[in-house]
Formats: C-alpha cells, structure tokens, sequence
C-alpha cells in the first residue's frame, strides 16, 4: 500500500533528501556541517630564496653522476650480481636437463600410446599423410586455432603501435623514389616463382613438408620483395588496408566456423559429413586443406602488415 | 549429453570469432556488439554453472573427433563456471564505466581495436579457466599477455609515452614469465609424454611414487610457479605495475588489474591441483618460497603505496599488495588456505575495480590532476564516486560488511591450521598490513573530503558533476558496491560454492 503524499510532506522525507543529494541539486553538507576553510600558506622572501639555492644545490648533486661513489659501487654490483645470477640459472638448469631422460632412448616416457596412435593410424583418421599437419589440424585443432589469434592480436598490437592515422605524413613519406635496376630486375625474375613456392607450400601442408605458417611466411616474404624493389604504390593495388581487413577476418571466420562445426560434432558424437577423402591426393584429408589456406593468408598477411608498419605506418 | 554441456565451448568459440568480427565493425557498432557478447557469454556461463551445481560432478568436454589424451579437452567444474561466470560481469562492468575516458583519450580510428583486445581477452581468460590441457593453457596465456599489452599501449592523447614505456615493462616481463612456464611444460612433457592435466598427475604420481627424475621434477615446479608468479605481479616483479595500472586509460587498467593477474593465478592454482597433484607441491616446498615473499610483497607494496603522490599509482601499489596476500594463502599450503585465496581473488577484483573507477570519477573533476592536493575536496564534487571510493577503501582496509574483512578472516582462521611459524608471520602480516593499508586508504578518504572553498574551486576551473552526467561509470560503481556488500554479507554460499569446486579438482 502506497500513500500518496503532497509534495511539501515529501520534502521533509528522507527519500527526498537522499534524490536531492544524489542529483546534486542541493548539497547537504552546507550549512550543517562545520567546515573550515584550509589555511592560506604564505611563503616570506627569505624562504623561497633558501628553496631556491637548495633546489639548485641539489640539482648539481643529482646530476653529477661521475662523483657519485655509491651510485657507482651500485652500478658496478648490480653487473656483478646479474652476472652472477645468470650463472645460477644456467648452471641449475643444466644440471636439471642432464637429469632428464635421455634423448631418443625408446624406454622415454614420451614414446606412449598417445604418439603411438598419432604415427600408426594418423592417416586413416585425418586423411593427411603430413603426420606433423594432421596433429596440428586435426587432433590438436583447437591449439592451432589459438595460435592463427595469436597472430591476429600480434597484428592488431601493432596496428595500435604504429598505424599513422594522420593522412599528411603518409604522403609525405611516399616521395621516395624506387629506380634500382638491379633490384627491380631480379624482383622480377625471383618474385612469381617465390610466390608459387608459397602457394605450393600452404596447399601441400597435408601431402609433405610444409602448411599454413611456412607457406604463408613464403609469399609474405615475396610481397615484401616486391614492395622493396617497386614501391609501395604498386603493391597498394592488390594489397592494402582493406584488403588485409577482408581477407583475415575472412580467413580467421572460416577457420572458427569449420571448426566450430567438427567440434559441435565430434564432442556430441554426431557423424560429420566431411568427406576425408584418399590419402595422398591434392583435395583430401577433409578440413585439413581448408584450414592449411585460412592460416597462409593469415601469416601473410601478418608478415607484410608488419613490415608495412614498421616501415611508414599505413599502407 | 544435455545441451548445457556446449555452452563453455560456445563461448569460447564466440569471443574468439568477435576479436577479427570487431575490426570490420565501426566504433559504434563494436561497442554494442561487445555489450552484447559478454553479455551472451555471462548468460551461458550462469546455465552452466547451475548445471554443474545440479548433477554435482564435473565434466570434460571434448574438442573435436578424437578423445583426450589424442585430441583437446576442455573441464567443466564448479569453480570453473563461477569465475567464467564473474569475469565476465566483471568485464561488462569495467568496459561500459570507461566509456567516456575512451572517447576523450583513444583516437577516433583505433577505438574499434580496444574492442578486439577486450573481446580476446575475454576469450583467453574463459579458455584458461576451462582448460584441461596445459599446451592449451600456455596457447591462450600467449593471447592474454598480447591483448593486455595492446590495453596498456592503446593510445593515450594524455600520457603517450608513459603508456609505450609501461608497455615495454609490462612486455620484458611478461615474456620472461611466458618463456618460464614453456620451459616448464617441457620439462614436464618430457618427464611424462601427456599434455593432457589428469594424465600428467597420473604420470608425476608414479614418478614421485618410483622416486624418479626428482630433479628436474623440481625444477620443472619452481619454473611454472616463478613464471606465473612474474605474470602475476607477485613482489619483487612488480615494477611494471604502477605504470601499467596508472596510465593506461580507465578501462583498461580495471581490467588488467582486477582480472589479468587473477587469471594467470587461477591457472597456477590450476597447475598446483591438476597437474602436479598438492601433495606434491607441499612436499617439494616452493609453497614455503611463494610465502615468503607473498609476505614481503604484503608489506612492500604497502610501503610503497604510501610513499605515492599520484592516486592511482597508489592504488597500482596496494594492488601488489592484494597479490601478495592471495600468493600467502597459496603458501599456507592447506585448502583452507587456498579457498581463502580464491576468495580474495574475487574480493580484490571487485574492490580494486571500483577503486580504480571511483579515483577516475575523482580525478575528472580535479583537471585530470592526480596528486592528492588537487583532490582535495573531490567527494564534494562528484558525490558518488566519493561514496565508492570510501567503500572501496573501507574494504580493502577490512572493515565488517565489506568483502575485504571476510577474506581477512578467512585468511586467518585458515592460518591457525597451519605450523605455529607460519601462523605466526601470517597473522603479524595482516596485522601489519592492515594498518598500512588504512593509512594510505585514509589518507586519501579524509583528503577527498576536506572541503576546498568555493573561490578556490573556481580560481582553479573545477567542476561539479553528478551522477546522471556519466552513466556509465554511475552504474558501475553502484554495482561494485553492491557486488561488494553481496560477498561480504553472503560470504556463506560463496565460500561453499568454493570448497565444492576445490573437491572436484582433485
């Protein structure tokens, strides 16, 4: 039960106060209160003339670095101490590695079931004949999944780093000239054949050596190549900001959703519909392939975004 | 398998699809978008939680076709979905109370970026805390110390090259704590051939058991637990702190310090009862190690707190502090100890963030000055934060009805079960501590209330701002105040809920 109460009673209320208070409309500390006003502190000739010498006093002391014995006994035992301590990490380090089981003995704790299953039936379970690509694609997927975000977020640090959102100065850093014969031809000669290695490497990741990351650092490093030897206008035109936007998240969401998928499934041990194909053949091994492309357009988009950055701040 | 049972993966899948999602999204539509994320994530993390409390036993969830020790696994326990559960609400809390800082300090172009820190963050802190395999863990921590970086650098129109200076610090010794903890999981991969956590208790078990590889054994322990420790901030890696925490925009330093160090603490936790087993831990004595300077950090951080001119360096410091008391719960070496820790997780991240909020709502009335002698007279002017910001000292000092004082009681009836020189020292320290803390924190209180007269105020270009003025961080305060009463006075249920949670892990 409500009372209706008129607007005079209100005032006197507690709840008005409280409204009154919280909205600023009248601060209830005034005129209730006792408050005191801080004293003024007032500085006479003499003392700021005192401070004055003092301050400058001391000034010379702080800088005068040469003759300053214990901040020089400190430097110098500092260097010891860090020398020394790194010798304790090393030294207790060895020891501990020197204990560990020896390396390729077959009596190891790490020759157990789980690498057992991956080497034996590997490439009937993920259709890739790459054992090392069918871990990290397939058994350990969600790590690798991490670890394509690792490289985004790297990106997106940077981006905060070093993006020059400031139009002028991009334009002013763009007049250099890009006429060295020598570079531009071997670019010519070296960049098509780098970039089909690249593409070779991402889309051979389940059949041999290679995949997502060497691949993609393989035609990144051929863009940069080009870039170097012709100038950033002409790579703008297939590869600017945009184009890195689209094609990473592109990239990352096709990663998230393929594997959002296969997850969904498998942990409710539903029949999934990826066909894995024959062993050994180009289009196989189910998501593997798809996944091997999401990760070499991501690390090369990575590895040019960065030299980007570092070099002018902005495509 | 319910249904329910999805959700941790959904969540994980969804905030780490929103990080590249968000910088295709305008400013705006970021922003929202994030609201509504953590918002989707904390709903599924509450089903969770209340499902895992109904059946009573955990689960593992398994990711992807292949079973654990082959393929990836992710643990659902109590006290798993409880922090999900409360770092989320946490998070959503600390983003919309900084919205106006954000506009005012970040550049126009780069505002959609913090929304992709903030989105992966969130996302490797739900992985860490639901994780069951270690290499996952170490995966997500890589993301996490990116993302917090990225926090602390975004730029700042107000302090630029003190935020680029913190970010180095915070770098150089992040990844000297991350290079540790992957030295660490290799050694104890080679020791036991399992990244799989239950696995790798089995295979240590035996290993202790045979008294086998005892040495790199211990080392392997020392190097997980020092490499957490300088992630976390424990004492004497803390010099990144203050920087970090003090100039990094609003949001962000709420965030790190009332979340990131806590997860990387949850995960050594997590490393202590699942991986190694504590039996263990107790014997090999690095908890004895972790004490000690727990202890130490306690008093130090204290100490410098004190000594601070800048309010929210002062509150960076007490920050190392609060970790030192959580790391001496960890050293007690008892789960009474340990529940004592987790509790003043949740209690620090609660109190400092509104600390942190409060303090901005103090300083935006000042001129953006945070020395204390611009402050003075601040409660007047923004009320509310003047109010939050005494509840959030009177808590940290450990005043009843607050949070602050459960976990100090907790801390030390957990004390008295322990060896009479750890009591000891444990209850010297909060004695001590206790004190500190209350004349830092209310130093400041009575400064902020200590009226500045009204000629002065305008001579200096103050202003008055009420609560309606900035929503945002209104609401925030308001909830972390009340969040703050909840854990005080329904201390209970909580610590019950913690004890459950502790059981499964084992």
């Amino acid at each position: 039960m409500s009372k209706k109460v008129t607007s005079e009673k209100y005032k006197k209320t507690l709840s008005h106060k409280l409204e009154t208070w919280f909205y600023g409309t009248e601060d209830v500390y005034v005129n209730r209160v006792e408050m005191k006003p801080q004293r003024e502190f007032l500085e006479s000739e003499e003392t700021i003339q005192t401070r004055e010498n003092e301050k400058q006093k001391l000034l010379k002391n702080i800088y005068d670095v040469s003759n300053n014995k214990e901040l020089n006994l400190f430097e110098k035992s500092y260097k010891l101490f860090c020398v020394f301590f790194c010798c304790v990490v090393i030294f207790t380090l060895l020891v501990a590695v020197s204990y560990m089981p020896t390396f390729g003995d077959s009596n190891n704790p790490v020759h157990n079931e789980v690498s057992e299953r991956y080497i034996e039936s590997g490439m009937q379970e993920t259709g890739a004949v790459n054992i090392v690509t069918g871990m990290i694609l397939d058994y350990r997927a969600f790590d690798t999944l991490g670890e394509s975000h690792v490289l985004f977020v790297a990106t997106c640090t940077v981006l905060i780093l070093l993006r020059d959102d400031k139009k002028k100065l991009v334009e002013k850093r763009k007049t250099r000239l890009y006429e060295d014969k020598i570079l531009q031809t071997v670019a010519k000669v070296l960049v098509p054949p780098v970039l089909i290695f690249g593409i070779y490497v991402v889309l051979a990741g389940h059949l041999g050596p290679g995949g997502g990351f060497s691949g993609g650092a393989i035609i990144g490093a051929a863009l940069i190549l080009y870039s170097n030897a012709f100038g950033f206008e002409k790579t703008n035109k297939f590869f600017n900001a945009n184009t890195y936007k689209w094609t990473s998240f592109c990239a990352l969401a096709t990663y998230s959703v393929s594997k959002c998928y296969s997850f969904y499934t498998g942990a409710n041990h539903i029949h999934s519909i990826i066909p894995l194909g024959i062993p050994g053949h180009l289009i196989s091994s189910g998501l593997i392939l798809v996944l091997n492309i999401c990760v070499g357009v991501v690390v090369t988009g990575t590895m040019y975004t960065f030299y980007v950055m570092f070099r002018k701040g902005g495509y | 398998m319910a249904f329910v049972q999805n959700f941790p993966f959904f969540s994980i899948i969804l905030t780490i699809f929103s990080g590249p999602l968000s910088t295709m999204l305008s400013n705006k539509k970021a922003k929202i978008w994030n609201m509504i994320l953590i918002g989707i994530v904390c709903a599924l993390n509450l089903a969770v939680l209340a499902f895992v409390i109904s059946t009573g036993e955990s689960y593992t969830y398994m990711m992807g076709h292949f079973p654990a020790p082959w393929g990836n696994e992710i643990r659902v326990g109590v006290l798993e979905a409880l922090m999900a559960v409360f770092f989320c609400v946490v998070m959503f809390l600390c983003v919309i109370s900084g919205g106006q800082e954000r506009a005012r300090e970040i550049e126009e172009s780069k505002q959609n970026l913090f929304y992709v820190m903030v989105n992966l963050l969130l996302c490797s802190l739900i992985a860490l805390v639901y994780t069951n395999d270690i290499f996952t863990a170490y995966v997500f921590v890589e993301i996490n110390t990116l993302s917090a970086c990225g926090l602390i650098m975004i730029k700042n129109k107000l302090h630029e090259g003190r935020t680029l200076e913190a970010s180095v610090r915070y770098m150089i010794m992040s990844l000297l704590g991350s290079g540790m903890l992957l030295l660490g999981i290799c050694f104890l991969y080679g020791l036991t051939g399992h990244l799989l956590m239950s696995n790798m208790q089995e295979a240590i078990a035996n290993l202790v058991a045979t008294g086998q590889y005892q040495i790199p054994l211990l080392v392997a322990i020392c190097l997980l637990s020092v490499g957490l420790a300088i992630k976390s901030a424990l004492f004497p890696f803390h010099s990144w702190v203050p920087d970090a925490y003090g100039y990094a925009t609003l949001s962000s330093a709420s965030i790190l310090s009332s979340m990131v160090s806590k997860g990387y603490i949850f995960l050594l936790i997590k490393i202590f009862f699942r991986v190694i087993g504590f039996e263990v831990i107790i014997g090999s004595h690095v908890l004895n190690v972790l004490f000690i300077f727990g202890i130490i950090g306690m008093i130090m951080g204290s100490l410098d707190a004190i000594q601070e001119n800048s309010i929210r360096r002062m509150i960076a410091y007490s920050s190392v502090a609060q970790i030192g008391y959580i790391y001496m719960g960890l050293g007690l070496g008892t789960t009474a100890g340990v529940v004592a820790s987790i509790y003043h997780i949740l209690s620090h991240a609660v109190t400092k963030a509104l600390l942190f909020v409060s303090a901005y709502g103090l300083t935006n009335v000042s001129n953006n000055r945070r020395d204390f002698k611009q402050l003075t007279g601040a409660a007047y002017r923004n009320k509310l934060a003047g109010v939050a910001f005494t509840v959030g000292a009177l808590s940290m000092v450990g005043f009843p009805l607050l949070s602050g004082f459960v976990s100090k009681v907790l801390f030390a009836q957990a004390a008295v079960g322990v060896s009479s020189t750890k009591m000891f020292f444990t209850l010297v320290a909060l004695a001590i501590s206790t004190i500190l803390n209350t004349v830092y924190f209310m130093k400041t209180v009575i400064r902020i209330y200590t009226p500045m007269d009204a000629e002065t105020e305008k001579e200096k270009g103050f202003t008055r701002i009420t609560a309606k003025e900035d929503m945002g961080k209104a609401i925030a305060m308001i909830c972390f105040v009340v969040m703050n009463l909840v854990l005080g006075v329904l201390s209970q249920p909580i610590i019950e809920l913690i004890e459950t949670g502790l059981a499964m892990f084992m």
